[in-house]
């Protein structure tokens, strides 16, 4: 541990209130207020981290978001990875260490790369690629790639929280210019929502020693917040970065201290109507041989630890800067007591505004920085003339430096807003706004507070750009990207090889794509290839900023969306009945929960779907068939609706019956497949496969309401207003009768296909004859207040003829047995109606249709179409896995088919399948193969149909 | 996310709605035009670098379908449904 470096006085901490944490397995002391940054620099702790590619050891560098050396892992309660250790507040117990060394900063093994480091330039990670072998390198990168692990498992405690907001001007930033802002449209009865991503009000006034008025410009801030408070039309949140600007001003806040401690983060989504953006600026850093060692710092940092922090990163502090801005901190430094040793002004016609402001300092006018000496910690500095004379060391311990000011322009640019370069200032500002927004304060350009809030006192800003030092004695590297490692000469040698274009710069060296994404560095990195391609910076142009402006964590962007509050399940009034007689429950399409199996005690998964099966082919069975897509169509033209969207023709049905059909979209693919009912002239109901009901919906009112607005057609979704326990299997008639009900059941009064109203067991029923398992089959549509009771009834009066209920999976096997299409199992993007055997569907009679121009148009080609076939394994007790290819002859060749279903025949006891296979139709008897990794199957190809083939059953 | 101007319940969040697409030419008689005009028909789908024409489906509102005209390099709506500014 080293000596502290707390100052005696002063800072915005409360020294009362000790706070201990860890560090790297140490124990500190900070106090409320710290940050983990600060605290650290507090306790003499000088390297704090190692670098990303060649493990430099590292210091801080900055003092908020922009910090691009210092990342940390939290552990513990708030575990979380790669944050900057300027932004994580501290805790009393905070625990934290480094990323990317092991065992520690201090002595970290992965330091050798630093030895390794011209073997290492831009772009070595893509030429591992290219030569020799990728998988030469893989293990070393994979297990050097990353910085933080992931935590292990989400917060014990604690939840996280989105809402939305709307306001009439949404002010980003609280500092002077966003107050001031703030303050305008609060007094003018808008509602206005204030974010700022600090702890605390007051942006760089935290950090300053300003005047406004003749009181600390800090008082201002305090009578700003308390006026802001006291309007209802003011929302002001504290620790709430916005971070993302998207279309129709639509921006989005990571709140991470809700007053509620049960919340851990909670995201905004606000809706502006305008966007005052006063989100300041930000420091750029110097690139000169050895900028990156542990105590070269940002010169605003180092005047926040002394000001705000009560901290002296260093005893004797040099300082080097092309602006003016650096003077102020120098006189903020002489004032805490801390010696100056040196200001090194790389312009040779200082201000003299500047000057008078540190009238006892040693300013070195026309140098600049040229090295650092030290490795560890920074020792002295080495002062080069501009003009070429001797240079010489100047002893420090912290090197302040100062590269002028970005304008934090990221959200303006985020909203596509566009940025104009201005010579001047030599920075890109806001130009023209894309969406109702507009930039004030040090975001649009005035840097001073003076340019702000009347009677603000400041220093007038000046800069001479300067984008890297370029003396021939410069030692060491120049780093343009602290945290991805990107120096001078990996820019340079980008260049040379090609990757000229400023975006192909940054993607090449990696410069600017860190999690600081390059706050610090990139109009540096600009700046450098401008002058390397002798172009002006406007020439070449920034990168794109895109969200987020700083790390966000995935639960606070997820909320409270996960899985089942985002996609609730369905169910039918049945689930509770099943629940208590043993179902296996799980999804079933379109989030419907159905009962997979009514396994018994003991009893396998098979065994219980035999014995189901069983039940239906030979006695009786029912089923749940509620969740199957239903809706109601009414109006004069529903019947040329009808015959239009469906391949087949339908308004030939007479009032009672119907008919099954399938529907394509206009490209000629199966879009589902259903029944349609006629129930009055002008009255139709049309059934849907469960997982496309929405599909369809958005089908049939997407053709009436856009292209076909003239055709009288009202569509009415009814699939939660009748449910359906369908009764199938021979006795399925006798299990009616015993119900009770005024159909009269005879085939000849209520033949297959057909549908009638009246009653059963006493309930208003709809009783349709369909069957999806090649039974006898009545299928029983009630209110679904009525349906618990219609079920217990059911199997009351079933239970003389031993019935049983039936789950999905024997619904498959029965369907399989029977040949009956399923969509996603036989039906892809590629099958059409003759594929399946099923040309009946497809009518010649009608002109038009959907899809029938498309599927004359692909059958006119000459391709091999994959055709419907049953399959047969030539060993019966052989199964087949669903999706198993078949490839001609077994041979490990291109496939020509696939196996769609395999299901155990309780008809034919053995395994019967069906499959999609090339010319398959003309291949009856043929034996083809199925081609598993280790095995090839024999298999012999039948038609499509394993029982019942002719319908006596069915229609019975 | 868009706010999408419906003409019965005025402007809504975008993750109400599901895209229905840019406007195409409308549907040809199909056995009035030849194989390839057919299959421009459907597959050549206006993609401008400015104003657009399509479809919005009200999904997760009223059903409402609706048409706007959307610049596709501001995504400023420059023209809503009839009734809606």
């Amino acid at each position: 541990m080293g000596s502290s470096s707390r100052l005696f006085s002063g800072g915005r901490i409360d020294r009362n209130r000790p706070l201990h944490f860890r560090f790297n397995g140490r124990v500190y002391q900070g106090f409320e207020g710290d940050t983990l940054a600060s605290a650290l620099l507090a306790n003499g702790v000088r390297v704090t981290a190692r670098s990303f590619k060649y493990h430099r050891p590292r210091g801080i560098v900055g003092h908020g978001p922009e910090e691009p050396a210092t990342l940390v892992e939290l552990e513990g309660e708030d575990a979380s990875g790669n944050r900057p250790a300027t932004t994580v507040v501290l805790r009393e117990g905070l625990s934290a260490r480094s990323v990317n060394c092991w065992p520690s900063p201090g002595f970290d093994l992965g330091g050798v790369n630093q030895v390794l480091a011209r073997f290492l330039p831009a772009g070595f990670y893509y030429k591992t690629f290219k030569w020799p072998n990728w998988h030469l390198f893989e293990p070393s990168i994979r297990k050097a790639a990353g910085l933080a692990a992931a935590p292990a498992s989400p917060p014990a405690s604690g939840h996280f929280e989105a809402r939305h907001a709307h306001a009439d001007v949404l002010v980003v930033g609280a500092g002077p210019a966003g107050l001031k802002g703030a303050l305008e449209s609060g007094r003018a009865g808008k509602r206005v929502f204030l974010a700022d991503e600090g702890t605390e009000a007051g942006g760089s006034l935290l950090n300053r020693t300003l005047t406004i008025g003749a009181r600390p410009a800090m008082g201002w801030v305090a009578d700003a917040v308390a006026e802001l408070h006291g309007m209802k039309n003011v929302t002001h949140l504290q620790n709430a970065t916005v971070w993302a600007y998207r279309e129709h001003n639509l921006l989005i806040v990571n709140e991470r201290a809700p007053e509620q401690d049960s919340i851990l983060e909670r995201s905004w989504r606000v809706r502006a109507g305008e966007v005052v953006i006063a989100t300041g600026a930000t420091e750029r850093a110097m690139v000169f041989g050895g900028n990156d060692r542990p105590g070269v710092m940002l010169a605003s940092s180092v005047q926040a630890y002394v000001n705000r922090w009560g901290v002296a990163p260093g005893k004797r502090v040099a300082l080097f800067t092309n602006n003016n801005s650096a003077y102020a901190v120098a006189a903020d430094l002489a004032a805490a007591g801390i010696i100056v040793t040196a200001i090194l002004d790389s312009r040779e016609n200082v201000p003299p505004e500047a000057l008078e402001l540190v009238p006892d300092l040693p300013v070195h006018a026309a140098t600049v920085a040229a090295g650092i000496f030290g490795h560890k910690r920074v020792r002295a500095v080495l002062a080069a003339p501009v003009s070429g004379g001797t240079p010489k060391w100047i002893r420090c311990d912290v090197l302040a430096h100062s590269g002028g000011w970005n304008p934090t322009v990221h959200l303006w640019s985020q909203s596509r807003s566009s940025l104009r370069y201005d010579e001047g200032m030599a920075a890109f500002l806001p130009d023209e706004a894309a969406q109702t927004c507009r930039a004030v304060g040090a975001a649009a350009g005035d840097l001073t507070l003076d340019q702000i809030v009347e009677g603000g006192a400041d220093l007038p800003y000046a800069i001479e750009p300067l984008w890297r030092v370029d003396v021939p004695v410069q030692r060491g590297r120049a780093f343009l990207d602290i945290q991805n490692d990107v120096s001078v000469s990996d820019v340079h040698l980008a260049l040379r090889e090609g990757y000229c274009n400023v975006e192909h710069v940054k993607r090449y060296t990696t410069g600017g794509m860190g999690i600081d994404q390059g706050k610090t560095g990139n109009i540096n990195i600009i700046g450098t290839v401008a002058m390397q391609q002798g172009l002006a910076l406007p020439q070449v142009g920034t990168t794109t900023f895109r969200s987020p402006y700083t790390p966000v964590s995935f639960g606070a962007i997820g909320g409270l969306r996960e899985d089942s509050v985002l996609f609730p399940y369905r169910h039918t009034p049945v689930t509770r009945w099943n629940k208590s007689n043993g179902a296996v429950m799980y999804e079933a399409g379109a989030r419907w929960r159905r009962p997979g199996y009514f396994p018994k005690p003991g009893e396998s998964l098979q065994e219980a779907v035999n014995r189901e099966c069983r039940a239906v082919r030979e006695g009786v069975g029912v089923y749940d068939g509620s969740p199957l897509g239903t809706f109601e169509l009414k109006g004069r033209d529903v019947s040329e609706f009808l015959d239009f969207i469906y391949s087949n023709v339908m308004s030939s049905l007479k009032p009672g019956d119907g008919r099954y059909g399938l529907m394509l979209s206009d490209d000629g693919l199966i879009l589902d497949d259903g029944v349609a009912f006629r129930l009055d002239e002008h009255r139709w109901m049309i059934s849907t496969s469960t997982g496309h009901a929405d599909t369809v919906n958005q089908h049939m009112e997407k053709l009436l309401q856009t292209e076909y607005p003239d055709w009288q057609v009202m569509i009415t979704t009814v699939t939660s207003q009748w449910n359906n326990a369908t009764i199938c299997g021979p006795r399925a008639r006798e299990v009616m009768q015993a119900l009770g009900t005024d159909i009269d059941l005879s085939p000849q009064a209520f033949p297959f296909m057909s549908l009638r109203d009246g009653t059963v067991a006493g309930f208003p029923a709809r009783v349709v004859r369909v069957s999806f398992t090649g039974e006898l089959s009545y299928e029983v549509n009630v209110a679904p207040r009525h349906m618990a009771a219609l079920w217990d009834k059911v199997m009351d009066a079933g239970a003389p003829f031993s019935i049983l209920p039936v789950g999905s999976e024997s619904n498959h096997v029965l369907r399989v047995e029977k040949g009956f299409l399923s969509l996603g199992h036989e039906v892809d993007g590629t099958i059409d109606a003759y594929d399946l055997g099923m040309g009946w569907v497809m009518s010649k009679k009608k002109p038009d249709y959907l899809g029938k121009r498309s599927v004359m148009l692909r059958r006119a080609g000459s391709a091999t179409r994959r055709e419907l076939v049953g399959i047969l394994p030539e060993d019966p007790n052989q199964q087949i896995p669903e999706g198993a290819p078949l490839t001609p002859g077994g041979h490990r060749q291109a496939t020509e088919g696939l196996v769609t279903a395999c299901v155990w025949s309780v008809v034919n006891r053995r395994w019967v399948g069906l499959a999609l296979l090339e010319n398959g139709q003309a291949r009856h008897g043929e034996t083809a193969h199925v081609r598993l990794r280790d095995a090839v199957i024999p298999v012999t190809v039948t038609e499509p149909v394993f029982h019942d083939p002719d319908g006596p059953r069915l229609r019975s | 996310m868009l706010l999408i101007p419906c003409p019965y319940c005025g402007k809504r969040n975008e993750s109400e709605f599901i895209h229905g697409g840019p406007v195409g030419a409308d549907r040809p008689d199909p056995n009035a035009v030849s194989d390839a005009e057919w299959v421009d028909y459907l597959t050549v789908a206006p993609n401008p670098l400015g104003p657009v024409q399509e479809r919005w489906w009200h999904a997760r509102g009223c059903g409402e379908w609706l048409t706007i005209w959307r610049d596709t390099r501001t995504h400023d709506i420059v023209e809503a449904p009839d009734g809606i500014e």
